[in-house]
């Protein structure tokens, strides 16, 4: 049995060949060819239906030509006009164009069986990538009936395993209308151990009332819809997980910078969302640089843009902290008009220079695509990527934190500011250097959103608001408060989205957070003090 | 931090009369400016001659005086009690849905689909009006409930975040998320109040045609009314006992609870009735302005409030009125003249009020007249 599975496929390979590589080598017969041309369309198809099912090798470019209404028809013939040179359709020899020849018309549904013989016979074809985008373009539709020899031999023939097993659900779905019981109920069979939302439209098509009329089978189907459901909902609820882990991903990137002012300096930074704009811009900028003077490393672009939006984003922090932020320490309130102020002239000054359209920003061509977990589930490169760039910088920040001196300082005067600038610490430096630190963050921040969204003068203020639920939610000092806020935020607001659409879940989120803090004013974690005030 | 002054205490005498024999001068041809002046040059003068007040110029004024209502409510919960609210263009909204609401029925068949329903319904392809609608074809029950919704949800919502004394940036941050996720409501068709669009193209006002000169001379006059009673108001409160608890508060609320006082119910209802005045003036400026939609809700529109309020002067009561007109009366010069320098010159506002000005503009005035005084008395 193995050794004739080999030998067909050995076969239909060869033949396929033989197509390709010698497009001349025309097996049609001049009847086969005119019945295919000439005559009403019930018969042209049935006429094409019947040469597929020998998987005739001269039938991919004659029906090619017909196609491209390359095809006319004379008393004697059937030729195929390319270039105003005739050949014949049948041997391929050069002809001269009789005077009677006529085109040959087709309407819709003709050039739609033309182009599902198409895909069918490029089923066969040797070339692994024609077999796949093949299979892709007939798993679109409902597979057409006269194609399920073809579909047969190419599943026989198919060496690889994903494409087999794909060819086998195109099998199923066509022997599923199939009038015989028996190849019915395997079809089903075969079908239920898929997790193909579109096997699932299939499936429940043939439960309409006038598709399957036995019970038994209607009850077999019915089985398969929800065998096929259960497995469909892993996908969705991994799926849900994914992007919610991707929102909280990104969550944690806005707002792992405001943690640090906020935690160190008590500064409700405003301006925290133009800083990652900024980041967003020099990304742009970078991006055009590398198009215009080095297309070749276009895709590592990143690698440069990253640190240039760090470097920037944190150069303007530092600027921002000397110039205005440092006088009002201890004003909170006033330092947040500030801000709020400094992200007007920011936001003015990027659509002064820039324009206020958004700009372009392109992935690098690593970055499209994605990995397919299962059929209804893909996580996209980008988002991917996000996930462990936020990974990435949160390691770095608690190592910076947690391991380097100026991580010693700021948490010495993020505990007690007094206390610290008398053992010798130099706190105006190290407000300067935090605020620069976080400015940085949001840099990077944006960089990173610039992979997945607009970028334009308005970014920030997108998404200020949430950043500040994080912290709020989070609690400041410590940066797991806000690593378990922005996850957690971004799960629950994925998980709402399902039930509730996209607003309300933003909605309830928010009076979710008001009603937390009711029980933990100071948020998931708070540093342990003994003050009346807080 | 430099404490904001305290309100200047009247002498006992004259706390009952509220303001002296000059103040009382000086409401009373605020008045007569309103009430009478601008009707009879807007009016009565004719449109050639040089006393007559251009249309264009009382809508703006109308506009701002709506404005200065916001920034002196803002001013009492703000500069009296030390909470800053960046929430305040919610009750605003709210008070001009409200109106708006009214307004919309008032145009009755006369919309693009003569139907009895406001168009963007009919639009919708609803087939009755919603709940929220239920009362809005009567003037008084929608006044009620552009003062009784602010009040509303002010009340839910402070009563929640006094109770668990969130306060300072925390409760800030919080009030803008809120109004935040009002305009993201707001904005939803299916919330049933015009989604983006909001509401618009009025016809008429209890019965009368909104557009007609004495119907917006009529709107002018209340709204300046409106605007002095409140500041009357605002004056009454904050000299009152109630008044001085609000800023002993602003100062020392720890002190002040362990005095025995429960700030919970005085910024409760500080808070309540500035969340209501917002809603006032929502509903005057909605029928001047003639549209209302969500932006009023954005967060931007609601920390410009603030600005008004530090750029006239915080714990003062004229300064936020001052500060209204002269950021507003900034704003539609800017944004004739030279329109993308508008953000520029805010955003400057903003940071220099706070470095520099931190008593605003009457805080100027305050200085210059003590450095006459000090020469003086020299």
């Amino acid at each position: 049995m193995r050794r004739l599975q080999s030998l067909g496929r050995r076969l239909a390979l060869a033949t396929a060949l033989a197509a390709l590589a010698a497009p001349s080598a025309w097996a049609l017969d001049a009847a086969q060819a005119r019945a295919i041309a000439v005559g009403d369309g019930d018969a042209r198809i049935a006429a094409l239906d019947a040469a597929i099912a020998r998987a005739d090798p001269g039938l991919a470019p004659f029906a090619q030509a017909l196609l491209d209404d390359a095809v006319k028809t004379g008393s004697n013939g059937v030729y195929i006009v390319h270039d105003d040179k005739a050949t014949d359709a049948v041997t391929g020899a050069p002809v001269a164009l009789p005077p009677d020849a006529e085109d040959v018309t087709n309407n819709n549904r003709m050039r739609g069986a033309l182009q599902a013989a198409l895909s069918g016979l490029r089923l066969l074809s040797p070339d692994a990538n024609q077999r796949h985008a093949a299979i892709e373009e007939l798993a679109k539709a409902d597979p057409d009936p006269a194609l399920l020899p073809v579909l047969v031999r190419a599943e026989a023939a198919e060496t690889d395993a994903s494409a087999k097993r794909r060819l086998g659900r195109l099998v199923a779905g066509v022997r599923i209308a199939a009038p015989e019981r028996a190849v019915r109920l395997q079809a089903i069979d075969a079908l239920a151990r898929s997790d193909e939302p579109a096997v699932r439209a299939l499936l429940q098509a043939r439960l309409a009332p006038d598709a399957e009329a036995d019970p038994e089978l209607r009850a077999a189907l019915a089985r398969a819809v929800t065998q096929v459901d259960g497995r469909l909902a892993w996908g969705e609820r991994l799926g849900m997980l994914f992007t919610g882990l991707s929102l909280g991903s990104i969550l944690l990137l806005v707002a792992l910078g405001l943690a640090i002012t906020y935690g160190l300096m008590g500064v409700i930074n405003m301006a925290h969302g133009e800083l990652m704009m900024i980041g967003a811009y020099v990304t742009w900028l970078v991006q055009n640089l590398f198009r215009h003077y080095a297309p070749h490393w276009f895709d590592a672009y990143l690698l440069l843009a990253a640190p240039m939006a760090f470097l920037v984003a944190a150069l303007v922090g530092a600027v921002l902290e000397r110039g205005v932020i440092r006088f009002l320490y201890g004003r909170p309130l006033e330092t947040l008009l500030a801000t709020w102020g400094i992200s007007l002239v920011l936001m003015q000054l990027v659509r002064s220079l820039f324009g206020a359209q958004n700009v372009e920003v392109e992935n690098p061509s690593w970055m499209s695509g994605g990995i397919a977990v299962t059929s209804n589930l893909v996580l996209p490169w980008n988002r991917l990527a996000i996930v462990a760039f936020a990974l990435l910088v949160l390691a770095a920040t608690a190592l910076v934190i947690g391991r380097t001196r100026l991580g010693l300082f700021v948490r010495g005067v993020t505990q007690n500011r007094r206390m610290a600038s008398c053992t010798g610490i130099d706190t105006a430096r190290t407000d300067t250097l935090a605020f620069a630190l976080g400015a940085g963050i949001a840099g990077l921040a944006g960089c990173a959103l610039s992979q997945v969204g607009n970028v334009g003068p308005d970014l920030g203020q997108g998404y200020i608001v949430d950043a500040f639920m994080v912290v709020v939610l989070g609690g400041v000092g410590q940066l797991a408060g806000t690593v378990v806020a922005a996850l957690g935020l971004g799960l629950m607001n994925k998980a709402l989205e399902g039930i509730a659409g996209a607003v309300l879940a933003k909605i309830l989120v928010l009076v979710f957070i008001v009603v937390f803090i009711q029980k933990r004013p100071q948020g998931l974690f708070a540093l342990k003090g003994r003050s009346a005030e807080s | 931090m430099e404490p904001v002054p305290p309100a200047q205490l009247l002498p006992e005498a004259r706390r009952g009369l509220l303001l002296g024999t000059r103040g009382w001068a000086a409401v009373a041809s605020a008045l007569a400016l309103i009430a009478v002046v601008v009707p009879v040059l807007n009016l009565l003068v004719p449109a050639g001659n040089p006393l007559h007040l251009g249309d264009w110029g009382i809508a703006l004024v109308a506009k701002i005086m709506c404005y200065a209502i916001c920034a002196l409510a803002m001013d009492l919960i703000w500069g009296y009690t030390g909470i800053l609210s960046l929430g305040h263009g919610l009750y605003f909204a709210l008070g001009g849905y409200a109106m708006g609401m009214y307004l919309m029925r008032q145009i009755g068949h006369d919309g693009n689909y003569r139907s009895d329903l406001p168009d963007f319904m009919v639009f919708l392809d609803w087939k009755q009006l919603p709940w929220t609608w239920a009362g809005s074809s009567s003037l008084s029950f929608q006044l009620l409930l552009v003062v009784a919704a602010p009040a509303l949800v002010a009340g839910v919502f402070g009563w929640f975040a006094f109770r668990s004394r969130i306060k300072g940036v925390y409760f800030s941050i919080i009030t803008q998320a809120c109004t935040f996720a009002a305009m993201l409501l707001f904005f939803r068709n299916e919330t049933g109040f015009g989604g983006n669009n909001g509401f618009t193209d009025f016809k008429r006002i209890a019965g009368v045609p909104i557009a007609l000169p004495s119907t917006r001379m009529a709107l002018f006059v209340l709204t300046g009314c409106t605007l002095v009673g409140f500041y009357l108001l605002a004056r009454a409160i904050v000299n009152s006992k109630f008044g001085r608890v609000l800023q002993a508060i602003r100062d020392a609320e720890t002190r002040v609870m362990f005095t025995g006082y429960d700030p919970l119910r005085y910024k409760l209802a500080i808070w309540v009735l500035s969340a209501a005045m917002c809603g006032v003036a929502g509903a005057l400026y909605v029928p001047q302005v003639g549209i209302i939609n969500p932006s009023e809700m954005s967060p931007a529109a609601s920390i410009e409030i603030a600005v008004w309020c530090a750029v006239g002067g915080r714990g003062t009561l004229l300064g936020p009125v001052l500060g209204a007109f002269f950021v507003n009366g900034a704003k539609s010069w800017f944004t004739q003249a030279f329109p993308e320098f508008w953000l520029y010159f805010l955003g400057a506002l903003f940071i220099a009020v706070t470095l520099f000005l931190p008593r605003g503009l009457l805080g100027i005035a305050a200085s210059l007249r003590r450095e006459k005084g000090v020469e003086a008395s020299e």
